[in-house]
């Protein structure tokens, strides 16, 4: 065995990353760009996660929010709702936290050329197709249409205002619809299915990338049926209680899914469909 | 320009209905236009009208305490606004605000339920539609129950 061999920590040692930055998004949502102090993690794809330490308290699932290959720090965004999650999201610039990772399947970018786009998301869950974006946003091509689709509960909690509103400058089909608003908001206000409906293009052969609370994943995919897009070419992103990383622990099964190693990013059919009523072990 | 007909005929509650019906519907019609912020639908008001909005969004909203308006929905192109037309008390539960400069086809009420009085099978099929429309709004309102987006339900 080489002395490398021998001295690469395993796969359960996260790597320190410094938090070179941070932004509070919503009143709950807060971005951390993380920069590696030690030697840094590979290289990641649209769509997967790491395992985020916060030092003492504890480690969790994040979905990354940067594009793949995209230069400098790496992009989590943590919604605040337990015990890591609050101290990640209480993380100050220069703190140190542990990553492990990528983790999982990706949304399959390289599987778009040629096709139509429609990506779905609700409340953080543009987060971990951020980077997608991005790529389908710099990635223009007469080939594609590519429409956004975002829900949201109130104005001040669209997560990326600034950024949607420039991929719709930028060519891409945007609406965003919240559940209540008040009335200096003019933009749409229902459930994301309503503005489904009207897609600038035919759903018969487009690819739909979904993200959110499972059930508006639910009924997000079943309208998306109805307007013709095929239940294979719907990608949705399962999580469950993800802890190893890789497959080991079982905590995060879902049916025949491992969803560390075979999510998050799986497609709605055959399996997700009946697997997206499930409830956490 | 464009007939009557031909501007009910293309909104989704009269799509593909027979010309006998939407013919019958023509005679309760005219053409409306609004400018942004005028209150198409006011809380409490008799309420006398379907519109069929052709172009332009009307939020509806609800007057609180504070003085703000809630919204609650916003109802787009080619959607349909006002049911409160169809059932008694007849008066609006909502003010309907033009967001947008708004078109529609605005069709007298008593007028259309006279006709579906009159004309039973025409009743039916007016009525199956709105049914469809009305709980296609009802689940959407469920889902929005829900509040999926919220803490409560999905942690």
């Amino acid at each position: 065995m080489t002395e490398a061999a021998l001295t690469k920590p395993g796969p359960f040692v996260p790597s320190r990353y410094r938090v070179v930055d941070r932004k509070t998004e919503t009143f709950d949502i807060t971005t951390l760009w993380l920069e590696p102090v030690d030697p840094p993690i590979d290289a990641f794809k649209a769509g997967q996660f790491n395992m985020l330490t916060a030092f003492g308290v504890g480690e969790i699932a994040i979905s990354i929010s940067s594009a793949p290959g995209a230069p400098g720090a790496i992009e989590h965004t943590v919604r605040d709702v337990g015990a890591v999650s609050h101290a990640l999201s209480q993380s100050a610039v220069g703190d140190i936290v542990g990553v492990r990772g990528p983790f999982g399947t990706d949304w399959g970018l390289e599987s778009l050329d040629g096709v139509d786009v429609v990506v779905v998301v609700g409340g953080v869950g543009l987060a971990p197709l951020r980077g997608a974006m991005r790529y389908l946003a710099e990635h223009k091509s007469p080939k594609r249409a590519v429409a956004l689709r975002v829900g949201a509960r109130l104005p001040d909690q669209i997560v990326f205002p600034d950024e949607i509103a420039r991929w719709g400058e930028m060519g891409i089909d945007v609406a965003v619809t919240v559940d209540v608003a008040d009335a200096g908001w003019t933009g749409n206000v229902g459930v994301v299915t309503q503005i489904l409906a009207e897609l600038p293009f035919d759903g018969a052969g487009a690819i739909a990338l979904v993200c959110g609370p499972e059930i508006m994943m639910r009924f997000s995919a079943r309208s998306l049926v109805d307007l013709g897009v095929a239940p294979e070419n719907i990608r949705v992103s399962l999580e469950r209680n993800m802890q190893c990383g890789i497959a080991m622990c079982g905590h995060c099964q879902l049916g025949p899914y491992l969803l560390c190693r075979d999510g998050p990013v799986v497609p709605y059919a055959p399996l997700a469909a009946e697997l997206i009523t499930e409830s956490e072990r | 320009m464009e007939e009557m007909s031909d501007l009910i005929a293309k909104n989704s509650l009269f799509a593909g209905l027979p010309d006998s019906t939407i013919e019958l519907a023509v005679g309760c019609a005219q053409n409306v236009a609004f400018e942004p912020g005028a209150r198409i639908l006011v809380e409490g008001e008799p309420a006398d009208t379907l519109y069929l909005l052709r172009r332009g969004r009307v939020a509806l909203q609800v007057q609180r305490p504070s003085g703000k308006p809630l919204v609650i929905e916003t109802i787009g192109p080619n959607s349909v606004l006002g049911w409160s037309w169809l059932v008694p008390p007849y008066r609006w539960q909502f003010d309907g605000v033009a967001i947008d400069p708004v078109g529609a086809v605005a069709i007298d009420g008593t007028c259309l339920r006279a006709k579906a009085d009159a004309d039973p099978v025409f009743g039916y099929a007016l009525l199956k539609r709105i049914s469809g429309v009305l709980l296609s709004r009802l689940q959407s309102t469920r889902v929005r129950l829900l509040d999926l987006y919220g803490h409560s339900l999905d942690d």
